[in-house]
């Protein structure tokens, strides 16, 4: 467990928003320019932090969805009741506005290509951020075998829906499963109901394959997801978790 | 001077008490769950204890025995870095003074905690004594739960919650320095949230 993820301080940068991507009704993904961003690892973080005209200031954390991308930094932000940053972020920032942040943060729940394991990532609703950035960072340069469920509860709350069907249609050893837990379409061929045990051992990889496992969603999500793993039999040290309540902000 | 964002105003979520929140946290009445793995399931009677001096020499204690101590109630303002701080949260465990009392304590300056699972975290020894520090094993009257570090964890309040190792089982007394888990990937060894020491360098 060594490797130091951040070395000397870690200052404030101001990114100015450089595109927008409406993802969901309550998912928006923010293109950031940040002079001297110095890279990230995938399944790292920022700081955001906001300051109002009169000195009041407000800080947040956001995984970053994409690998590195010299000073690109693109996170996806989910909307959260009454969240003062995230709602800032969803609503009102505009091209061109700016924001300061710093990172990367995290160097645990971290993959990049090469490692040669296979791969399995468990995401519930905007936890797919931070495997979206394996994901792509896979599709760029990796070779290692992919299984992916998704957990949302509707089609449209599906963050980065098609990207993630042709990622899985290019066949090329990305496997991804969305399950639908509150409605589904007509037809709808996938499961629908909440990950489970008996899901994660029929879409996942068997223990002896010695798969590295990222879980990311709410925190009962993390909960259910990582013990069934373990139940399973899969070895707790290669099963990695990132949680978030619903205080994100 | 910070850089002012165009069109936020803050919302100030919930009302603190002023000098309680400190700087970048914000109040709030959750309490959100982090670790870095799955909650380790830890039986009761296979629950353990240990202090080792900076000899090697240890002593422990069973769940029977750590209930068997006095213990305390304390009711304390927690801060994560993560960003939010949850205020007045009561927990009920047994001060580190009293579990240090019968150790030897010669040449020990700083503390490697370790858990069950795998996780572990440095302190001053300091910041261990001095009424500041307890092995936590009830969260607002009841038994403290798996996934916030049942059946017992450390509670050092006064340092970012990082520090409060969950199902803390063994502490280990050093001469010198060692850092622990997150303090390996780039969060700051000491963890003060009043000076707001997030990450290395801050």
């Amino acid at each position: 467990m060594a490797g130091a993820a951040i070395h000397g301080r870690l200052t404030w940068l101001v990114a100015e928003v450089v595109g927008l991507v409406e993802e969901t009704p309550r998912a928006r993904s923010l293109i950031l320019n940040c002079p001297g961003w110095a890279g990230h690892r995938p399944g790292q973080h920022i700081d955001v932090r906001l300051t109002a005209a009169d000195g009041y200031q407000a800080q947040r954390s956001y995984s970053i969805a994409t690998p590195a991308d010299g000073e690109r930094v693109t996170i996806t932000v989910e909307r959260v009741e009454n969240g003062e940053v995230s709602s800032y972020l969803i609503d009102e920032a505009r091209v061109g506005d700016r924001f300061e942040l710093r990172g990367p943060i995290g160097g645990y729940f971290v993959w990049e290509p090469g490692r040669g394991q296979p791969l399995f990532l468990v995401a519930g609703g905007s936890g797919i951020v931070p495997l979206m950035a394996m994901i792509r960072a896979r599709l760029l340069t990796g070779s290692e075998e992919v299984r992916c469920v998704v957990s949302a509860r509707s089609l449209e709350d599906v963050i980065y829906r098609e990207e993630l069907q042709r990622a899985a249609a290019r066949r090329d050893g990305i496997a991804v499963t969305t399950t639908l837990t509150r409605s589904h379409p007509e037809g709808w061929p996938g499961p629908s109901r909440r990950v489970d045990r008996e899901m994660l051992g029929e879409l996942g990889w068997p223990p002896s394959e010695r798969p590295l496992t990222f879980v990311c969603g709410p925190t009962g999500f993390v909960e259910s997801v990582a013990s069934a793993l373990v139940g399973l039999g899969h070895e707790p040290e290669r099963i990695r978790t990132e949680r978030f309540g619903p205080t994100g902000g | 001077m910070s850089f002012v964002t165009r069109g936020f105003g803050g919302r100030r979520g919930v009302e603190a008490p002023p000098g309680r929140v400190p700087p970048g946290q914000y109040a709030t009445s959750d309490f959100p769950v982090l670790s870095a793995g799955p909650t380790p399931r830890v039986e009761l009677d296979e629950w353990r204890l240990t202090i080792t001096d900076t000899r090697g020499a240890e002593v422990s204690w069973s769940w029977d025995e750590l209930q068997a101590l006095d213990s305390e109630s304390p009711k304390v303002d927690i801060h994560c870095v993560t960003k939010w701080t949850k205020l007045d949260t009561s927990w009920q465990g047994v001060s580190l003074d009293t579990l240090l009392a019968d150790v030897d304590l010669i040449g020990a300056r700083y503390v490697l905690a370790h858990s069950y699972g795998g996780y572990s975290t440095n302190l001053p020894l300091p910041d261990l004594t001095g009424g500041k520090a307890w092995i936590a094993h009830s969260y607002e009257g009841r038994p403290l739960a798996p996934e916030h570090g049942g059946p017992a964890r450390l509670l050092v309040p006064h340092l970012y919650f990082w520090k409060s190792a969950k199902w803390v089982n063994r502490l280990v007394l050093l001469e010198s320095d060692r850092p622990g888990f997150w303090e390996s990937y780039g969060y700051h060894n000491y963890g003060d949230p009043w000076r707001e020491q997030r990450y290395t360098g801050d």
